[in-house]
């Protein structure tokens, strides 16, 4: 039972140093998450920390590859706007 | 300098700050710190995904700094950049969502490079928590962007904040956000730190608001209140942006900003603003960022003791001369907003055009010149009244000489309204022709700061009484 952080991650530090587990990593190209100290922030938090303050939609997913900020949830842009060309 | 009824802690002095001062934003110069990345709320105008190097925003950098990295970088640019007097961490997160980075770089800045002026640009939710710490470090600038006080408003520029280890979303983040901004505001004007508030004027959402948030925010104390136009292109990225958000006009930014000066008594509106990025460098309105990158930082020796002394040389220069100006300005107000003032030029006041290239001095040659700054100097001081672009360079190499008529014409038509050309170097040729449109052509100020140059132009002026017995040589533009 551990999270995973993929490739939308954009190094914002942000999570890091909310683990209860110092389970994150500063790692390029994007931070990591240490499976064997995640612990899904069970018995710590109500919610997951890392997921909980992650700005990024699909950036942590869950052992099952479920995006824990699926697409919309944080921007409330609808998935179509999200497909746009968005490159600065 | 704006009229405050704040006290001011140690570390506040708007004098020497280019964004409290807009005679501060003319002579020193500010660096931003890319060391704080992380951030505690979601806005409508930002993209989190904040790598890039090609648009000049707030929240925009290209290289995040760790604190060792961003205190070497202000030891650096303060040993190149002398006239550097303040250091800021405006982002790409908030500061204050980064308090273990921000305060290890502030830390080494203190012992340092005691004289620079630490500030800092937060959303507000993690300040009343932070207010003591920020006080410790002598920060006497604070900047809070306050986009609203109603959360229903609120709902509609914060999607989320995070607060005691949760998500918090909707109308309940934003009244939680508001509370937590008011009480920062209220708890740094208690102890003297100078506050600006900005916030971002958003066309059919906060527009109307406004007017009450700056009711509010100079009530309650805030130094200065500076409002921000809406910068939202699809390109961005940001939901704003996407979603198809209106940017305000320049007219609605400035029909605002006049209405709530006249409100308070126009007092304490900025109007200087650049919207600098968040890792800008030089001054106000310049990003000198490319001189310093990561690579060219690392490898610079400073001598930060040198560099300290440099630095209270060079200021000691700067307060003097601002000190004669002000001595020279019997002066109720500073230097006036430019947009602002009418086009009408009143007999005691001398409009000069200068050649500069670095807008610092008078560098420029008259031929090679692309634009022409022009200043009114009278009795209550100077200002900038206007940057002229020329269509083309008068001399722009010899394939070109045929048209120096013509374009030596349209040079002399762009400055037909001053009194007196200031330039590094002038040919012989054009010389004559800008004489014959009344325009004085002025080579001796070559290289001169061109406030020192503005000031013994005037003198001259005044003291050979062409302004009293000779007034029509100051004309009117229409």
């Amino acid at each position: 039972m551990a999270f995973r952080i993929v490739a939308n991650c954009t190094n914002c530090w942000a999570c890091l140093p909310l683990c209860p587990h110092e389970a994150i990593r500063a790692a390029t190209p994007h931070f990591e998450i240490d499976t064997a100290r995640c612990t899904e922030c069970a018995g710590d938090y109500a919610d997951p920390q890392c997921a909980s303050i992650c700005p990024v939609e699909g950036a942590i997913v869950d052992s099952t590859g479920q995006a824990l900020n699926p697409p919309g949830s944080l921007t409330g842009l609808s998935p179509e706007f999200l497909t746009l060309p968005s490159t600065p | 300098m704006e009229p405050t009824s704040q006290p001011m802690t140690a570390g506040a002095s708007p004098a020497l700050h280019p964004c409290y001062s807009e005679q501060a934003h003319r002579h020193f110069a500010r660096l931003h710190l890319a060391v704080a990345p992380a951030c505690n709320i979601q806005c409508h105008y930002c993209n989190r995904k904040y790598d890039c190097s090609n648009e000049s925003r707030p929240g925009v950098v290209s290289e995040l700094l760790t604190p060792e990295q961003a205190a070497h970088k202000a030891l650096a640019v303060g040993a190149a950049i002398p006239h550097l007097a303040v250091v800021g961490v405006a982002g790409p997160g908030d500061p204050l969502a980064n308090p273990e980075r921000l305060f290890a770089t502030f830390r080494e800045l203190a012992e340092k490079a005691p004289d620079l002026t630490l500030c800092v640009s937060t959303n507000g939710l993690a300040l009343p928590e932070q207010v003591e710490e920020l006080v410790k470090y002598h920060i006497g600038h604070v900047t809070i962007t306050i986009n609203c006080i109603d959360p229903d408003i609120g709902a509609r520029i914060y999607p989320w904040i995070f607060w005691n280890h949760r998500r918090i979303r909707g109308r309940k983040a934003a009244e939680m956000l508001i509370a937590q901004q008011q009480k920062g505001l209220e708890m740094l004007i208690e102890r003297g730190v100078l506050v600006k508030v900005n916030s971002v004027l958003i066309p059919g959402i906060n527009d109307e608001h406004l007017h009450e948030v700056h009711r509010v925010v100079k009530a309650k104390g805030a130094f200065l209140h500076n409002i921000m136009p809406l910068i939202a292109r699809p390109e961005h990225g940001t939901y704003y942006g996407l979603a198809g958000q209106v940017e305000p006009t320049a007219e609605q930014v400035r029909a605002l900003q006049d209405a709530c000066a006249s409100e308070s008594g126009e007092t304490g509106m900025m109007n200087h603003c650049q919207q600098c990025r968040a890792d800008a460098v030089g001054m106000l309105g310049q990003d000198r960022g490319a001189e310093f990158t990561l690579e060219k930082v690392a490898a610079m020796q400073v001598d930060w003791r040198a560099a300290l002394a440099k630095r209270a040389a060079v200021r000691a220069t700067i307060e003097r001369r601002l000190a004669m100006q002000t001595q020279f300005a019997k002066a109720k107000s500073p230097i006036p907003l430019p947009a602002r003032r009418p086009a009408i030029i009143a007999p005691e006041t001398l409009r000069m055009a200068v050649g500069s290239n670095d807008g610092q001095t008078i560098d420029a040659h008259f031929g090679h010149a692309r634009e022409f700054l022009i200043f009114d100097v009278s009795p209550t001081g100077m200002r900038l009244v206007a940057r002229r672009g020329i269509d083309s360079n008068y001399c722009s190499g010899p394939t070109t000489c045929g048209d120096t008529t013509t374009v030596l014409a349209s040079a002399i038509e762009a400055l037909r309204d001053c009194a007196v050309l200031l330039c590094a170097r002038i040919g012989f040729e054009p010389w004559r022709p800008l004489e014959d449109a009344g325009i004085q052509p002025n080579s001796e100020h070559a290289m001169e700061p061109i406030v020192d140059a503005l000031l013994a132009v005037y003198r001259e002026w005044c003291d050979g009484g062409r302004l009293e017995t000779e007034p029509a040589l100051v004309r009117s533009s229409a």
